[in-house]
């Protein structure tokens, strides 16, 4: 069954209909066409489709599309701001923390909402902070580099990107 | 995924006939994160699932009158866990609830869909037992209210009938208790429980140790179970060889399967070890 939602994704407004058993991911992804997140395990366990919801990272696999009615989505092409790379973005490129990439979407978003709660983690806090997030190919040693590397970037930046 | 409708109802009352007028077939969901992976895997055909996150009084996470934590069915894992009052004075509810999944998962998952859900591997049930806590339900009848030792049935099964659903979860306040929530999983954070130990110790000068106790064991049983004899000799006595001993009546009392995580009898061994660490470490913050 159809339901009409009202919502925005990266600080656009959409009203569309959305199938009540489709979960966001597939609204993001079919409907949108924004195939930046990525569907994993489709259980909550790999994070390859982790988006923020009102800022807070969650597995769009396990939302429901009608779930976001009212509410503001991030995804992974919001991160970037007048085609300026984010920090995260930026060190994944240049330490090397993406190989294949399918993972990154949802590491880059994780990541992201991890420095805005805490601007200057331990390793030990970005390793459980990313403890939803499956990489195959890193190793996570990069990931973890370029987290800590955007968050020293953030932290001594005269205009911090919001 | 199978087709099925979406209803957010904005009364109990709503609530409580959607799911009654379609007989079994009506499925009460908060944060998703069970249910849609059930129904992905066709374990379960609802026609409707009711999001209940609409129904007053399900977002609150206060303190009331009588120094009771309260905690309404959509609260999330996230949302207990990083709530200073709750640190403060239930931390082995926010450790359990911490340690579940990971932060994303977390922000959906709730503490009263944990609790329905049944899980024998539940984070947050072990802890909610020590302090003592009740679930309240509402349904056809009205509102009615159990402890929690009594909602869990089996694996998966609890105690709500047709038509009730779980709308908050009360939880005592235990004056100067500390407590631990130890857990092993296959990996040191994120993951599912092989089993888990939840430990509350607090000074007590009735008892010839000093101090009483109360353990709880995940992932040991149908359900999440108590280890009332292994409390009974703490609070007789909390030296090395008294900690033993309950250590090992805690291990007594666990009645764990083989299964794809871990054997039974690593399981078992694992409840003395862990339980003996939390003992430790409450009587290190308690005094004893």
């Amino acid at each position: 069954m159809k339901h009409d939602i009202t919502f925005t994704v990266n600080d656009e407004s959409y009203s569309i209909a959305v199938e009540s058993h489709h979960n966001l991911l597939r609204v993001l992804r079919e409907q949108l066409v924004l195939t930046g997140t990525k569907n994993g395990c489709s259980e909550g366990e790999c994070g390859a489709c982790t988006v923020l919801l009102d800022g807070e990272p969650v597995n769009s696999c396990l939302v429901l599309g009608v779930e976001a009615d009212g509410h503001a989505i991030t995804t992974v092409e919001g991160l970037a701001v007048d085609g300026h790379l984010a920090p995260i973005q930026q060190t994944m490129v240049e330490l090397g923390g993406t190989q294949c990439g399918f993972c990154t979407p949802g590491v880059l978003i994780a990541s992201h909402a991890l420095l805005l709660r805490n601007p200057d983690p331990s390793e030990a806090e970005i390793r459980a902070g990313l403890v939803g997030n499956l990489c195959r190919c890193t190793g996570y040693v990069r990931i973890v580099d370029a987290v800590r590397e955007a968050a020293r970037m953030q932290r001594t930046s005269v205009s911090p990107i919001p | 995924m199978q087709p099925f409708d979406y209803i957010k109802p904005q009364t109990l009352e709503e609530a409580s006939a959607l799911l009654l007028q379609h007989n079994g077939q009506a499925r009460p969901f908060a944060g998703c994160t069970d249910l849609l992976i059930r129904i992905e895997r066709g374990f379960v055909h609802p026609q409707v699932v009711v999001d209940v996150k609409d129904l007053p009084g399900v977002h609150d996470l206060l303190v009331v009158r009588n120094g009771d934590l309260r905690i309404g069915a959509a609260v999330t894992m996230n949302q207990v866990a990083l709530n200073p009052t709750v640190q403060s004075g239930w931390p082995l509810l926010a450790e359990g609830c911490g340690s579940v999944a990971s932060y994303q998962l977390r922000n959906r998952a709730t503490v009263g869909g944990n609790l329905c859900n049944a899980s024998p591997a539940a984070d947050s049930a072990p802890a909610l037992i020590c302090y003592g806590a009740s679930v309240h339900i509402f349904g056809p009848d009205g509102p009615r209210t159990l402890p929690l030792e009594a909602f869990f049935l089996g694996p998966g099964r609890t105690a709500l009938q047709a038509g009730e659903l779980l709308t908050a979860i009360t939880v005592p306040f235990v004056r100067g208790s500390a407590g631990h929530f130890l857990k092993l999983g296959r990996t040191t954070i994120g993951d599912i429980s092989l089993m888990n130990v939840a430990v509350l110790g607090w000074p007590d000068s009735d008892v010839p140790s000093g101090s009483s106790w109360r353990i709880a064991l995940g992932s040991v049983a149908p359900t999440v179970i108590r280890a009332p004899e292994a409390e009974r000799l703490l609070s007789q006595d909390t030296s090395p060889a008294g900690l033993e001993a309950a250590s090992q009546a805690a291990a007594a009392a666990a009645r764990p399967i083989d299964d794809i995580r871990a054997t039974a009898a690593y399981r078992s061994d694992m409840v003395r070890v862990l339980t003996r660490r939390g003992v430790e470490r409450v009587l290190e913050e308690i005094g004893g």
